[in-house]
């Protein structure tokens, strides 16, 4: 009743405007992806005409077959995974075992710990002194330069310290007593209570390198190195004929269609987790909003 | 850790103590000799982090020194002797330098005006919406972007503003010549902000609306019945009760202002965009990577993070003093 009477006209009409504009706001999000799916499956012609919007023109999957044939696009597809996956095992090995050190309230210089990492959330040494480093360790051209660099993330260390810091101390200590020693603990005790926490971790950081390119693109010259975000860009960079150096500029003008098979093939594994991980994120940035 | 449970029972035992000043045992610190024996298992496990963190976390802020020092690719990491302030001095003649900060900060601000507000809009929207499975649709729509690569959004982005794009097809139906966007200087600033509110905007929203539930109900059944309307509701109840959150993500932009998107602007601009696309940070990385002129790049970098550390300091002093907000 109450509610009747406060619905008067002004907020109805609110009510439609606002169905319309988030409408609009879910069209343009998706209408991009919806585009570059159907150009990816239409002729060049088509596309060269500007024929193709929503849905494909002259279908075809000729382009799909044309880059999947490309050796170079496996091996930097192949690249991507490797380089992720031993990146994730590394940073989460570092991230555990820092983060469980920090959780240890009584432990004698804990405060100093905590502050040595998160200064460097305020300050960073920048581009070019992180270049100098890692080119002068010879790190140049090879996996090294993408995962070692990367192997902390301070936000994902702070929420996992916390999360440890929020375990029942009590299980600990009983172990302690039965003979357990930290690294025993840890890996016994700790970790098996820390499923759920570890899998978003595991998230965050695999979806970061997965989509990171810039680190790639700059320690890496020989193309069967590079991961497929950088076989990406150079791709987009030939279309451009942006002289942008570090990647090769051709004057062909690489076909649209090729783009856009790339762009798809790139895309779908992060789009096939998605509809999982997605809470996870939104759950991780609560947490670490809490933290900070 | 093993032997935490017998060395520590003056914690049991402090209460029955009683009268004999038990702060004062709190502040006293065990020697570091004794919290090392106990300790040293949980010491090793931070041995490999802290290495990290020394490598490649503190060497590179050290090595900024190389902005007054000569460099030689290849030999000392901190450079061969000092040269003062030579490359500061260059870099305040160099007519480019004083274009690309300009355009650090056109771009910066446009995007922080654009992309600040438009999620605390599309949060109050969301908020409004009654439909929860309705809401959750919009949300998880919203949030896909973020989760692509950059190089695909800028990919997606070319693709769409291609002269046989998307874009273009628009402009020919209502008989307007094509326009080659990407190649266009004046067309660059609001790519780059379509691009950022398109990839950032339904993500920004996540921490809104959790401030917004925690807005008190109370607040809203007391400005109901002094006679509020939805509109004065939410200026009056529902924008104070977000502000902490506003303040705090706004001080945070700020933060990040000089760094503006890098990446994204490296992707998408080239060399005929340069008028209005290059940044600081594009400039520094041709000038350093490119060129090989690291002390020269490098003294440039350190101005911009210097510009940044002071833009921060200041909107969290204004902040804490305006609206008692502040990060720290």
């Amino acid at each position: 009743m109450v509610t009747k009477v406060r619905d008067t006209r002004g907020v109805r009409v609110f009510r439609v405007l606002n169905a319309v504009i988030l409408t609009a706001v879910v069209v343009v999000t998706v209408y991009p992806f919806l585009n570059v799916l159907a150009r990816s499956f239409s002729d060049e012609p088509s596309i060269r005409a500007g024929e193709v919007n929503l849905l494909p023109r002259g279908f075809n999957l000729r382009t799909y077959r044309y880059v999947t044939s490309d050796s170079m696009f496996w091996t930097n597809y192949r690249n991507t995974v490797v380089y992720t996956v031993v990146a994730t095992l590394i940073a989460m090995a570092m991230t555990i075992c820092y983060a469980y050190v920090l959780s240890k309230k009584h432990l004698r210089g804990r405060t100093a710990l905590v502050s040595i990492a998160v200064v460097t959330m305020f300050f960073t040494g920048g581009l070019i002194p992180n270049y100098v480093l890692i080119t002068s360790l010879g790190l140049k051209n090879s996996i090294w330069a993408i995962v070692l660099p990367n192997a902390i993330n301070v936000f994902n260390l702070l929420v996992m310290k916390a999360f440890f810091e929020a375990l029942p101390l009590e299980l600990e200590e009983a172990a302690a007593v039965d003979g357990l020693n930290t690294y025993g603990i840890l890996l016994r005790i700790v970790l098996p209570l820390s499923k759920a926490m570890i899998a978003t971790m595991v998230l965050f950081y695999s979806v970061a390198f997965w989509n990171s390119w810039f680190t790639a693109f700059l320690y890496m010259d020989r193309s069967e190195l590079l991961p497929v975000t950088v076989y990406l860009r150079n791709l987009i960079a030939g279309a451009t004929g942006a002289t942008a150096a570090g990647g090769s500029t051709t004057d062909i003008q690489i076909s649209a269609n090729i783009q856009a098979v790339t762009i798809v093939l790139t895309v779908i594994p992060i789009l096939l987790v998605y509809p999982f991980i997605q809470r996870y994120f939104v759950r991780g940035v609560m947490l670490g909003a809490v933290k900070g | 850790m093993s032997t935490t449970k017998t060395l520590d029972p003056p914690t049991g035992t402090r209460g029955s103590d009683g009268a004999t000043s038990p702060p004062r045992t709190r502040g006293h610190r065990r020697p570091w000799r004794k919290a090392l024996r106990r300790d040293w298992q949980l010491y090793s496990l931070a041995v490999l982090p802290l290495l990290f963190f020394l490598v490649f976390r503190y060497l590179p802020m050290i090595g900024n020194v190389i902005a007054f020092r000569r460099f030689q690719p290849g030999g000392n990491l901190f450079g061969e002797y000092w040269v003062g302030l030579r490359y500061v001095k260059m870099f305040l003649t160099d007519d480019t330098f004083w274009d690309v900060f300009t355009n650090t900060l056109i771009l910066g601000g446009l995007t922080l005006l654009v992309c600040f507000p438009l999620p605390i809009v599309l949060a109050l929207l969301l908020n409004e919406v009654r439909s929860r499975r309705w809401k959750r649709f919009v949300q998880s729509v919203s949030y896909l972007p973020h989760f692509l690569s950059i190089v695909v959004v800028a990919a997606i982005v070319m693709q769409m503003l291609a002269l046989d794009g998307v874009v273009n097809q628009g402009l020919r139906a209502v008989g307007h010549d094509a326009i080659p966007f990407i190649q266009e200087a004046g067309w660059f600033r609001t790519i780059y902000v379509s691009s950022e509110v398109w990839q950032t905007v339904g993500w920004g929203t996540i921490l809104y609306l959790a401030a917004l539930t925690a807005v008190d109900e109370n607040l809203y059944e007391a400005a109901r019945v002094d006679g509020a309307g939805r509109w004065r509701q939410t200026w009056h109840v529902t924008l104070p009760g977000i502000r902490p959150t506003m303040m705090t993500l706004l001080i945070l932009n700020i933060g990040t202002f000089m760094a503006v998107g890098f990446e994204k602007v490296l992707l998408l601009y080239n060399p005929l965009t340069y008028p209005t696309a290059d940044v600081i940070s594009t400039y520094l990385f041709r000038m350093g990577v490119v060129s090989n002129s690291f002390s020269y790049a490098a003294a440039i970098g350190l101005f911009e993070s210097l510009i940044g550390l002071t833009l921060v300091l200041t909107a969290n002093t204004i902040s804490r003093r305006a609206v008692g907000t502040s990060l720290w």
